[in-house]
C-alpha cells in the first residue's frame, strides 16, 4: 500500500452555499483521493485543527458569500502558527479575479472560480502533491 | 534517537501532529520496518484507555450518538479519541470520510481527537490500520477510544475483536430491522441502543429485540445484553445509556470479562502477525528463480502431483527459514 493523499474539504465562516464544496468533495473522491467533509459553518480554528488531527495534505476552502479575504488567509496564518505550514491551501468559489492575487500572496496557492473543470483542480493537486 | 523514536515519544508527550502522523505512518504502510518499530516503542504504554466500539446499520445515528456521548464524557473531564471508519470506494480508492460532520462542534476542544479513516479494502466494517491506530491514543493518553464502523452486516463484526464493548445501534423504520436481528449480528452487541425513539416504531423494535436476545440467552448462557433508548438528536436517554455503559464496563472488569477480551485480542493478534509474516516468506520462497513457473509446468505435464511436490519442497522451505 502506498500513501494516500488526504484533502479536507471545508466552509469557513457563515455562507451555507454548499453545493460547489460537496461537488468538489465527490469529484475528488472519483479522482481517488480521501476526503474529509465537515460541513459549513466551521471557524478558522476549527478547520486547522481538523487538518492537522486528520494528517491532510491539502485543505481546500469553499466560500461563495465573499468573506473569503478575510477568511482564506486566517486559515494559512493558523497553520503557519501551529507548525503546519507545510498543508497546502487551495480555494474556491465565487471569488472576483482581482482578488485573486492577494489571496495567492498570502498563502492560497491556488483558486478556482465558477465553472472550473475538476480536471484543473486534479490537475493542480497532482502538481504540488508531495 | 531515531525518527520513529522521536515520534513516539512526542505521541507519549500527547503532541496532536505526532499523533497524526503516526496514524499516518500505521495507515499507510509504505515502510513496514518503521511500523513496526513505532508500535513496538508504544506497546509498554498501551493498555489504560477504554476502548468502545460502535456500530449498526448506516444512517442509524452512530456519529450523532457519539457526538452527545463526547459531550457527557467531556463534563466528566475524561479525554476522548474516536476513530471513525467509512468506505473507500473499491472503483476509484477514494473515500469521502463524513462522520466527523456530526461532532465537529467538538473540533476546537483539545481533550477531543477525531481521526476519520478509509476502509482501504479491508472487510472487517473497520479498516486494517484501525488496530494499531488505537495503540496511539491509548499512549497519548486518552481515557476513551472510540471506533464507529462502516455499518454493520454478517461480515463487518471485526470491532468485537478491537473494543472492550460493542455498542449496536438499531432503529425503526429501516424496513429490514427483523433481517438483521436473523443475520447473525446480534452477537456482537454487549449493549443494544435502540436510536431514533422519537420515531414511530422505536418501542415495536425494542420488544422484538429484547424477544430475540431472550431466545439467545437459553443457547449461550451469556447474560442478556441491556437495550437502551435513546434519541441523539432530541438528546433523550443519553444520559441512562451512559450509566449503563458505565456498569458494565465495571462488571466485566470485575469479573474478569474485561481481561479475558483483551487477551483474546492478543492471541488474535499475534496470529495475524504471525501469518502475515509467514505468507510474506512463503510468497518470497514461491518466487526464487521463478520456482513456481517450473512447478506449475511439471504437474501440468503431470510429472508429478501437487501435494507430493509440495510436501517435498516445503520441507525445503523450512530448511532454507532455519525453522527446522
Ligand atoms: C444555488 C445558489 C444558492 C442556493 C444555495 C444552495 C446550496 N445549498 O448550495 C440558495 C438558493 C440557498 C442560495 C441562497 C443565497 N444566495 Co446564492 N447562489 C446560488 C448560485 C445561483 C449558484 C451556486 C452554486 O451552487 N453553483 C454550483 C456550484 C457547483 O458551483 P460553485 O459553488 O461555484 O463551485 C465551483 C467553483 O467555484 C469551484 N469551487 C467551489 N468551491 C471550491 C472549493 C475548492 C477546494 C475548489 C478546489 C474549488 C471550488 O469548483 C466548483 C466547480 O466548478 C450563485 C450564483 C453563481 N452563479 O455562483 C448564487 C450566489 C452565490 N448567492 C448569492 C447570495 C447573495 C445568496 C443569498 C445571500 C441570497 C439572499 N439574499 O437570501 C443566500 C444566502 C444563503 C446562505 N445561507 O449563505 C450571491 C453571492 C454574492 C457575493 N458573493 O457577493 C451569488 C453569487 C448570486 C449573485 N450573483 O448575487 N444561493
Ligand atoms: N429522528 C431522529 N433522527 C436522528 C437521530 N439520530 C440521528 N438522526 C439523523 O439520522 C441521520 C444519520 O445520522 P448519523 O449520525 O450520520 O448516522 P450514522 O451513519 O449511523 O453515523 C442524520 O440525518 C441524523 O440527524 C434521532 O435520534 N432521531
Ligand atoms: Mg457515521
Amino acid at each position: 500500500m502506498s500513501k494516500k493523499i488526504r484533502i479536507l474539504i471545508a466552509k469557513p465562516g457563515l455562507d451555507g452555499h454548499d453545493r460547489g464544496a460537496k461537488y468538489v468533495a465527490r469529484a475528488l473522491k472519483d479522482a481517488g483521493y480521501e476526503v474529509i467533509y465537515t460541513g459549513i459553518r466551521q471557524t478558522p480554528e476549527a478547520i486547522v485543527k481538523t487538518a492537522i488531527q486528520e494528517d491532510v495534505d491539502f485543505i481546500g476552502l469553499s466560500l461563495l458569500s465573499g468573506a473569503h479575504n478575510e477568511l482564506f488567509p486566517k486559515v494559512v496564518e493558523l497553520l503557519r502558527s501551529r507548525n503546519a505550514g507545510d498543508i497546502i491551501v487551495l480555494g474556491g468559489g465565487v471569488i472576483p479575479e482581482a482578488d485573486i492575487p492577494g489571496l495567492k500572496e498570502k498563502g492560497i496557492q491556488a483558486v478556482f472560480t465558477p465553472g472550473t473543470p475538476i480536471r484543473d483542480i486534479i490537475a493542480f493537486i497532482e502538481s504540488v502533491k508531495r | 534517537m531515531t525518527i520513529v523514536q522521536k515520534l513516539a515519544q512526542q505521541v507519549l508527550q500527547q503532541n496532536t501532529r505526532a499523533i497524526a502522523r503516526s496514524i499516518s505512518l500505521i495507515e499507510n504502510e509504505t515502510d513496514s520496518a518503521q511500523k513496526e518499530s513505532l508500535l513496538d516503542a508504544l506497546h509498554s504504554y498501551c493498555g489504560r484507555a477504554v476502548v468502545w466500539g460502535i456500530t449498526g446499520p448506516p444512517g442509524a445515528g452512530k456519529s450523532s450518538l457519539l457526538d452527545r456521548f463526547i459531550g457527557r464524557l467531556r463534563r466528566l473531564n475524561k479525554t476522548v479519541a474516536v476513530i471513525a471508519v467509512d468506505p473507500s470506494s473499491p472503483f476509484s480508492g477514494g473515500a469521502i470520510l463524513g462522520d466527523r460532520l456530526r461532532m465537529q462542534k467538538h473540533a476546537t476542544d483539545d481533550g477531543v481527537f477525531i481521526r476519520s479513516m478509509a476502509s482501504r479494502g479491508h472487510l472487517g466494517g473497520v479498516a486494517g490500520a484501525t488496530a494499531d491506530a488505537i495503540k496511539v491514543f491509548d499512549t497519548a493518553g486518552f481515557d476513551f477510544v472510540i471506533i464507529e464502523t462502516i455499518g454493520v452486516g454478517q461480515t463487518e463484526i471485526e470491532v468485537m475483536e478491537l473494543a472492550d464493548l460493542v455498542l449496536l445501534v438499531l432503529v425503526p423504520g429501516l424496513g429490514d430491522e427483523i433481517q438483521a436481528l436473523k443475520a447473525g449480528v446480534m452477537e456482537i452487541g454487549d449493549i443494544f441502543i435502540i436510536n431514533k425513539k422519537d420515531l414511530d416504531g422505536a418501542n415495536r423494535l425494542k420488544r422484538e429485540v429484547e424477544y430475540v436476545l431472550g431466545l439467545q440467552e437459553n443457547c449461550t448462557a451469556k447474560s442478556t445484553p441491556p437495550v437502551c433508548m435513546t434519541s441523539a438528536t432530541r438528546d433523550e436517554g443519553i444520559d441512562d445509556t451512559l450509566s449503563v455503559i458505565t456498569d458494565y464496563l465495571e462488571k466485566i472488569r470485575g469479573n474478569g470479562q474485561l481481561a479475558a477480551r483483551r487477551k483474546d485480542r492478543i492471541e488474535k493478534e499475534l496470529r495475524h502477525i504471525a501469518s502475515a509474516k509467514i505468507m510474506a516468506s512463503a510468497e518470497h520462497f514461491l518466487n526464487i528463480d521463478s520456482r513456481l513457473d517450473s512447478w506449475v509446468e511439471d504437474v501440468f505435464h503431470k510429472k508429478v502431483s501437487p501435494y507430493k511436490l509440495l510436501n517435498r519442497k516445503i520441507g525445503e522451505f523450512l530448511k532454507e527459514l532455519h525453522w527446522q
